[in-house]
């Protein structure tokens, strides 16, 4: 039922995004918004689920991928693939797609790194974790911005506006191959569907119930990690919005299953990110603005969490 | 009671100063040396022809007049910023009892942006002094806002109080960042918020005497804020108003940030990284601390500067940039000690 609804205004904001103010052109506007929708369908998709895939393997609600750093990381990369190759970005769509392969690669090993490496030693204090994952992520932005400066003028343009959130900007020239990506991960997830619900009650209770916690932990970072690079290449680093969308999935259905938590997340997702690019592009004219409301809706949110919850 | 509370702090703070004094000395000799060097060295590193030889000659008009209005202002702006921006973290530390908090980490460097940003758009031809006592007004309401979360959180958790600084700063940076972009100000605003000291000039730097001034401020009214720190209860026993204290250190603190925000942008973690180092290597005295942390933000702020400007050469890397790298380093290594130590 709940579903239901979800779906339906998932559904009312796709229409409105694709259908408002088009002064009857169909034959370009359909083909030119398609391409922004499917691409904003797909990091809604990345963004949900891999947040609630996330914070199953961490069991809490407020750590995700993008507080943990991954985005900025991901960015960083990025950055050290122009400089290290000299990759011109104006080149063709195939070598646009291997340099997209390269980087996701390398953004998984580095993720998962970083996860075993650090914040699982500092796994006993949720607050210790999130301080640390916040200022590795100052840490690799800062590491962009002075590998971006190395770099020549003309890039260092193009990398700049890639550090900042862009919904309107979208790039859509990857949707093949971040869809083949998102594939790819979304499988490994769906092998593993029916682990979720008891990882998220926490690793001992995990391994007692016969999960190979290790395998199974390991294996969702690299679809995470795969989710994250995917969202972070078409639309630049978003810090909240995972949290935003995976918690309001949590209070609207009320239930720990993960079969109908993945689910809720993306349609919520979907709602925000289609209806509010409807909303503020379409009607209200604001461009550019959603990444911010997000930022500011989210922050107030984080906050909201982090100061509620008795330390355990 | 405060016959009680009073001496016990007092002898300690003595025996340790007694014990300590000896080696004391050989540092001081040795961070001066090292300020002196780095000092020399900033002077005689940039794009344009000079040397100290050419200058003590006093042949060399040019290069007089290079040392003059470019060289020898960026080398004072730096000092006095680095200096009066560790002292405003130490005072933090000091009001708030936490090692981790600082203005980058409490939501103040971003509220006085914002109040910057305000003034910019508001009323453009406000002279710099104006600008940054909008940005002091602004970073002070901020801080208070921040205090007042802190207030409202049960339990605190050490890491949980920069978590929250720096959350907040987040959300006052959206809004910030939301203005800029309807006023098609973001390029601009990302070009004075990352901390640069390539733009200063004979002229253009002297506002950071104040700071340094407040820091100064601060530095004789080390051991009030060494007792605010202990609380409320604490103070008022002493006979302090702890009101005032409070208030007083958030001014010096907002002030400071301000100021080194309206010259040269923002410069994060420094407040927090070199009071930690002072902590760790002659204690929590604060009257004791005060000059050193003041002297090693100097040096820090130096040193990161003349990095930036030889990485990249002829070219410059801003500070903001550099401290923002060396900073998260070192904050995420007092961290994982914290961790051990705990």
């Amino acid at each position: 039922m709940r579903m239901g609804i979800l779906a339906a205004l998932a559904a009312a904001a796709i229409a409105t995004y694709m259908l408002a103010g088009a002064n009857g052109n169909w034959g370009f506007v359909l083909p030119f918004r398609g391409a922004k929708l499917a691409a904003m369908l797909l990091v809604a998709f990345a963004i949900a689920v891999s947040t609630v895939l996330f914070q199953a393997i961490t069991h809490n609600r407020i750590l995700t991928p993008s507080v943990m750093g991954f985005d900025a990381l991901y960015i960083l990369i990025q950055a050290l693939m122009v400089l290290g190759m000299g990759i011109n970005p104006a080149q063709g769509e195939e070598r646009q797609t291997v340099q997209f392969l390269v980087e996701v690669a390398a953004m998984t090993g580095f993720a998962c790194l970083l996860f075993w490496g650090v914040f699982n030693g500092a796994a006993h204090s949720l607050h210790l974790m999130l301080l640390m994952g916040i200022v590795f992520g100052l840490l690799f932005r800062s590491l962009s911005s002075l590998v971006v400066r190395l770099i020549d003028p003309n890039e260092f343009a193009y990398l700049q506006d890639r550090m900042f959130a862009s919904f309107s900007a979208i790039e859509t020239g990857l949707l093949w191959a971040c869809a083949l990506a998102i594939g790819l991960a979304s499988a490994i997830a769906w092998r593993l569907r029916r682990s979720y619900d008891v990882l998220a009650l926490g690793r001992d209770v995990a391994v007692n119930l016969g999960v190979p916690y290790r395998r199974t932990v390991m294996a969702t970072l690299v679809a995470v990690s795969v989710m994250v690079a995917v969202s972070t290449a078409l639309v630049g680093p978003v810090l909240f919005f995972g949290l935003l969308v995976s918690n309001l999935a949590y209070v609207t259905m009320g239930s720990d299953r993960h079969r109908w938590l993945v689910p809720a997340a993306v349609l919520w997702a979907v709602i925000f990110l289609v209806g509010g690019q409807a909303l503020l592009e379409r009607i209200l004219k604001l461009n550019a603005t959603i990444s911010i409301a997000i930022e500011f809706a989210g922050g107030l949110l984080f906050l909201l969490l982090v100061t509620r919850r008795k330390q355990s | 009671m405060s016959h009680l509370a009073e001496p016990a702090p007092a002898s300690g703070g003595a025996a340790t100063a007694a014990v300590r004094r000896p080696a004391s000395h050989g540092w001081l000799a040795l961070v001066l040396a090292v300020a002196l060097i780095l000092s020399l060295l900033s002077i005689s590193i940039g794009a344009g022809d000079f040397s100290f030889a050419g200058l003590v000659a006093g042949t060399d008009t040019q290069a007089w007049q290079l040392f003059a209005v470019s060289r020898l202002p960026r080398t004072v702006a730096l000092l006095l910023a680095g200096m009066a921006l560790a002292v405003a973290g130490l005072i933090m530390q000091m009001l708030v009892r936490n090692r981790f908090v600082e203005p980058s980490t409490a939501g103040t460097i971003e509220s006085a942006t914002l109040g910057i940003l305000v003034v910019m758009l508001l009323a453009p031809d406000t002279p710099v002094l104006g600008k940054m006592l909008v940005a002091t007004a602004f970073a002070m309401v901020g801080t208070l806002a921040f205090l007042g979360l802190l207030r409202r959180i049960p339990l605190r958790s050490p890491y949980l109080v920069p978590l929250v600084g720096l959350i907040l700063g987040g959300v006052v940076q959206a809004v910030t960042t939301f203005f800029a972009v309807r006023h098609d100000m973001l390029q601009t605003l990302h070009a004075w918020t990352v901390g640069d000291f390539s733009g200063v000039l004979r002229g253009r730097y002297e506002l950071l005497w104040i700071g340094f001034g407040l820091a100064g401020a601060a530095y004789l009214a080390a051991d009030r804020f060494t007792v605010a720190g202990m609380g409320q209860q604490f103070t008022t026993n002493l006979g302090l108003d702890y009101r005032k204290l409070t208030l007083a250190g958030l001014l010096i603190v907002s002030a400071i940030a301000s100021v080194v925000v309206v010259t040269a942008g923002s410069i994060p973690f420094l407040g927090l990284i070199v009071p930690n180092i002072v902590s760790l290597l002659f204690g929590d005295n604060m009257r004791r601390s005060v000059p050193w942390v003041a002297l090693l933000g100097g040096v820090f702020v130096l040193a990161c500067d003349i990095a930036g400007r030889l990485v990249a050469y002829p070219y410059e890397i801003p500070i903001g940039t550099v401290v923002g790298i060396v900073g998260s380093v070192l904050f995420l290594v007092l961290l994982l000690r914290g961790r051990r130590a705990a």
